[in-house]
């Protein structure tokens, strides 16, 4: 049990994910899908995140004087690498957000719903 | 200066997409020429980049100055180095063909936001191909992204439904292999390809390598759909303005498909335990894909899904390649893929010219079409007989590669797979040409043909002749250096 439990953050984000991609594949309504799409690409950020950190990890900044003094080990200090990768990867998400909020305003304008089927429906008779 | 090229070719492209979106306030016709400017300069420089590795060997570029394995690094190689220059060269050409069409096309206020679009989509594309490093490479496929999903949306009526499915399938894309580069950095700790290289030699083969392996196949597949992941593509590209698929089909699936092959045999290799499982899923899927993709090709009314329907059919054949995991294979995999650059350039240019004079995409106004407009014809003429796999031209060599390659690996589905959809593809090509030249016309000529559409159709057609014509000295001093360092073979 404590060996499935060690690694919670993977099953968090794994549930995450999940619930990202069933909203994604079940919601005909635009914006939902939108809402679990974003849902599913916040999961992989925390799982990132989650990657990095380190129990009583400090934040990696060293002093500027006296460096010389301490002896520097690995495991004292969270890994800040995933977290600035997140940094690029969460400009990425919002930039989706914003020309999928973009595309939905055109969609509303051009068929006056956001209901996927019925977009379908009428794209199938003209 | 030659030290600098591998950032020149993805720099350039960015700046410029700024000063067109900028200067298209000041003046309107300007946009256009500094888009000329700029996938002029990219060519040239990609050319050069492709000579110089060809002579000297692999180029490393460092990011501000900062060491490989921490900073990000720009490798360009002999195959990176062909694909940029294909990618750019197609780039150009179409860029230099459609500027009365999209006049026509799209209101002039949109006019500097599409080439601005168009500039920022040939640099996320070369910075795709020349990249070292797999974080950088997601940024720059979703940079490539962004630009397609905006560009769809500029069509006609359905075209923003179908560029949010498409940005939906593209993100889940972007982020399996975000996933799957999560994973690769876990076990490696990272980013760098060459270094993940060396570092996978001494890790023993676990689930989590494997669940990182098929996330990053998976992602990929996704932007370049492959067969059960392609349902964004014949969509988008059909509701997209004309100029917008001439752009993007030859160019956004095959720099996908560079990436897949860069994934399964530069980073990974064939002799990976859990990747054979995965080649030959990836050949059935491809063998299935082949097969759906050409029968969809055929029923089609509207020329454009038609052909988008072959290009899917092409990308199955890379697919199919890829899968048979032997020395022909791979070659033609490659040969494939640059081969296809040009060959879909040659189609989607004929359509866009097709479309501009008679504004108009079902295949029965293409009747007479040879007596009308010679020029389009030629198009048509040239890359359909390339596409089929007729002697001279480009499409034989490649489809001969991978046929060998397919006996060579004993996969004789994939063999029966590459010929009978080839069959079945020279039946629409053979539908529309003889559309194009056994009938009579009965519709009136709208435009005439701009002449920057002939330069551009000329020049696609001869090197579509000239391709086939190198065939072999290109798999001499660009393919086979390449696979030869990939020490598999």
């Amino acid at each position: 049990m404590y060996e499935l439990l060690k690694h919670y953050n993977y099953w968090l984000y794994a549930l995450i994910l999940a619930v990202g991609l069933y909203g994604m594949m079940s919601k005909s309504n635009l914006m939902k899908k939108l809402i679990a799409m974003s849902i599913f690409q916040w999961a992989i950020i925390y799982y990132f995140i989650s990657i990095g950190a380190k129990k009583g990890g400090n934040i990696p900044i060293f002093p500027e004087h006296g460096i010389e003094k301490l002896t520097i080990r690995a495991h004292d200090y969270v890994n800040p690498l995933p977290h600035v990768l997140m940094l690029t990867a969460i400009v990425v998400g919002v930039a989706t957000t914003g020309i999928a909020l973009a595309l939905l305003i055109k969609i509303w304008h051009n068929w006056n719903t956001l209901e996927e089927d019925e977009i379908l429906e009428r794209m199938r008779n003209e | 200066m030659n030290e600098q090229l591998p950032a020149l070719v993805v720099i350039i492209p960015l700046l410029f997409s700024f000063i067109i979106y900028l200067i298209g306030f000041i003046e309107k016709r300007a946009p256009y020429f500094m888009l000329l400017i700029s996938s002029a300069l990219t060519s040239l420089f990609s050319w050069k980049l492709l000579i110089r590795v060809i002579r000297k060997g692999s180029l490393s570029y460092h990011i501000g100055g900062w060491e490989p394995p921490w900073g990000i690094e720009y490798r360009v190689d002999h195959l990176n180095g062909i694909v940029a220059f294909a990618v750019s060269f197609v780039a150009f050409l179409v860029v230099l063909s459609f500027k009365e069409r999209v006049e026509r096309e799209v209101d002039p206020p949109r006019w500097s936001q599409l080439y601005a679009l168009f500039s920022l989509q040939l640099c996320g594309l070369l910075g795709i191909t020349v990249t070292g490093d797999v974080f950088n490479l997601y940024v720059l496929l979703e940079i490539a992204s962004f630009s397609a999903y905006s560009m769809v949306a500029i069509g006609k009526r359905g075209a923003e439904f179908s560029a949010l499915r498409y940005l939906i399938f593209g993100t889940i894309g972007a982020c399996c292999y975000l996933l799957g580069v999560g994973h690769l950095y876990i076990l490696t700790g990272s980013l760098n390809m060459v270094d993940i290289v060396n570092l996978l030699k001494s890790i023993p083969d676990s689930s989590a390598l494997r669940v990182g392996l098929c996330l990053l196949v998976i992602g990929i597949g996704i932007k370049m759909a492959l067969f059960p992941l392609h349902t964004w593509l014949p969509d988008a590209y059909s509701h997209a303005p004309s100029t917008v698929s001439a752009f993007l089909a030859p160019l956004g699936t095959k720099v996908a498909g560079y990436v897949l092959l860069r994934i399964l045999f530069g980073i990974f290799n064939p002799s990976f335990p859990s990747e054979k499982v995965l080649l030959e899923v990836l050949g059935w899927m491809a063998f299935m894909g082949a097969f759906f993709f050409s029968f969809m090709a055929i029923i089609q009314r509207e020329l454009r899904r038609a052909f988008s329907y072959l290009l899917l059919n092409e990308i199955s054949f890379l697919g199919m390649g890829i899968a048979s995991g032997t020395l022909d294979g791979l070659r033609g995999a490659i040969l494939h893929l640059i081969n296809d650059v040009f060959m879909m350039g040659c189609l989607f240019t004929s359509l866009c010219a097709f479309i501009h004079q008679f504004e108009k995409e079902d295949f029965k106004y293409l009747e007479g079409l040879g007596l009308l407009s010679p020029w389009v014809s030629l198009g048509f003429l040239m890359g359909g007989l390339s596409v089929i796999g007729i002697p001279p031209f480009c499409g034989f060599f490649s489809k001969w590669y991978l046929i060998l390659g397919t006996i060579q690996g004993k996969k004789w589905h994939l063999l029966v797979g590459i010929l009978v959809s080839s069959l079945i593809n020279a039946i629409l090509i053979f539908k529309v040409l003889e559309k194009i030249y056994l009938r009579h016309p009965h519709v009136e000529l709208l435009k005439k043909l701009p002449f920057t559409f002939l330069i551009s159709l000329l020049i696609l057609s001869i090197s579509l002749l000239a391709l086939g014509g190198l065939a072999s000295r290109i798999v001499k001093m660009v393919i086979d250096p390449w696979i030869v360092t990939l020490g598999g073979f």
